[in-house]
């Protein structure tokens, strides 16, 4: 006789707080922090794991993780977290932080944290927008994107140029585990959620600075549905940032999880 | 027989936003027009049989909302 029994495929990380988010529907920083809760999880890490949350969409990221977290001010995440992680080397460190906050702001930090190979992960959301503050340009922005600071589109002549984080952070010799992913659609979310896993796996060996960039959506000053925003993605942003592994150190290369 | 599977929503955190709508593979999910959560959204629902238990709305859902169930056949 077979009779019928229901197995939980999929339920919610006990990592991630039970707290409902202030993120717009649709946006896929709620993605990515169900990717670090899953993967805290799956490590056993949840009671030793100090966040450092940033300024931006995120800045309340701390609210909604079930683990410990402080605040830090804006761009001074890495900063941050390498004090912490000097002061309790044992404890897991990771900063989340958007584009504005990483790669504006807080570019001196992160340069130089990956340059002294700081043992902390780093989360970067990278949605090519400052969404918090209503939709300026970021350094990411792409040529052409408008903005509420760039009107007229993204004009390269005079605004620059998008700056690729992980393409620049992979040349720094404290580096061990650089890649970009993207949010945007299930297999991708798959690949990021290993990538994470591996961004941590590399702190706990020891392996250097680590850092996993995600291309995110921002429904809400992209001006596009939920679902569009994710077709932005995969057709606009990802030519501008291609997905790849920029720097895997031979130990994480090699390791299977 | 074909694998059954069966969502169950949290209504504190769907918003409402149709990402795992539009990723079903059997397209068996919609928003609720006739229901509004706590916070005013529409829920998502199963409208029609033929869910498979695959977990990839969960795998979408920016707001961990959704728990996913299948049935296994097991020897009684
Ligand atoms: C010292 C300082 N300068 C400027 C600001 C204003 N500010 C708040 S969030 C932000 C940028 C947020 O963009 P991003 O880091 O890309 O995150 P997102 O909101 O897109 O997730 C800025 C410039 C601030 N809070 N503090
Ligand atoms: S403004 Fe953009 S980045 Fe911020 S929560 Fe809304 S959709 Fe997400
Ligand atoms: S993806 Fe999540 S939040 Fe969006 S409609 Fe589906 S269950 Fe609700």
């Amino acid at each position: 006789m077979v009779a019928p029994a229901p197995k939980i495929v999929y339920q919610r990380p006990a990592s991630l707080a039970t707290r409902v988010t202030h993120y717009c529907p649709g946006c896929t920083h709620g993605v990515a922090h169900r990717l670090i809760a899953e993967v805290l999880d799956e490590m056993g890490l949840r009671e030793k794991t100090i966040g450092v949350a940033p300024v931006g969409c995120s800045v309340f990221a701390y609210n909604y993780f079930n683990h410990d977290y402080v605040e830090a001010a804006h761009g001074r995440a890495p900063a941050m977290a390498t004090g912490i992680k000097r002061v309790l080397p044992q404890q897991t460190v990771y900063t989340y932080q958007g584009d504005g906050d990483l790669a504006s702001i807080g570019m001196a930090e992160i340069m130089h944290a990956a340059a002294r190979g700081e043992q902390i992960t780093v989360v970067f959301i990278n949605n090519a927008i400052y969404g918090m503050t209503g939709g300026q340009m970021a350094p990411t922005t792409l040529p052409g994107m408008v903005t509420t600071s760039s009107p007229g589109g993204r004009d390269v002549e005079s605004m620059g140029f998008p700056i690729r984080m992980s393409e620049i952070l992979a040349k720094m010799d404290g580096a061990g585990y650089i890649v970009r992913r993207s949010l945007h659609d299930p297999a991708n979310i798959r690949k990021a959620k290993k990538a994470i896993r591996l961004a941590f796996e590399t702190q706990e060996r020891g392996l250097g600075f680590s850092m996993v960039e995600l291309l995110s959506s921002c429904p809400t000053n992209w001006k596009l549905t939920p679902v569009d925003a994710l077709t932005f993605i995969e057709d606009r942003m990802i030519p501008m940032f291609p997905l790849g592994d920029y720097k895997v150190n031979d130990e994480i290369a090699n390791l299977r999880v | 027989m074909a694998v059954k599977g069966w969502i169950e929503v949290n209504e504190l955190h769907c918003k409402g936003c149709g990402l795992c709508v539009a990723a079903c593979p059997q397209n068996v999910m919609s928003l609720d027009m006739d229901r509004l959560t706590p916070k005013g959204y529409h829920p998502v629902h199963l409208h029609a049989e033929g869910c498979t238990g695959c977990g990839i709305c969960a795998i979408v859902c920016p707001d961990a909302a959704l728990t996913v169930y299948r049935e296994v056949p097991v020897k009684a």
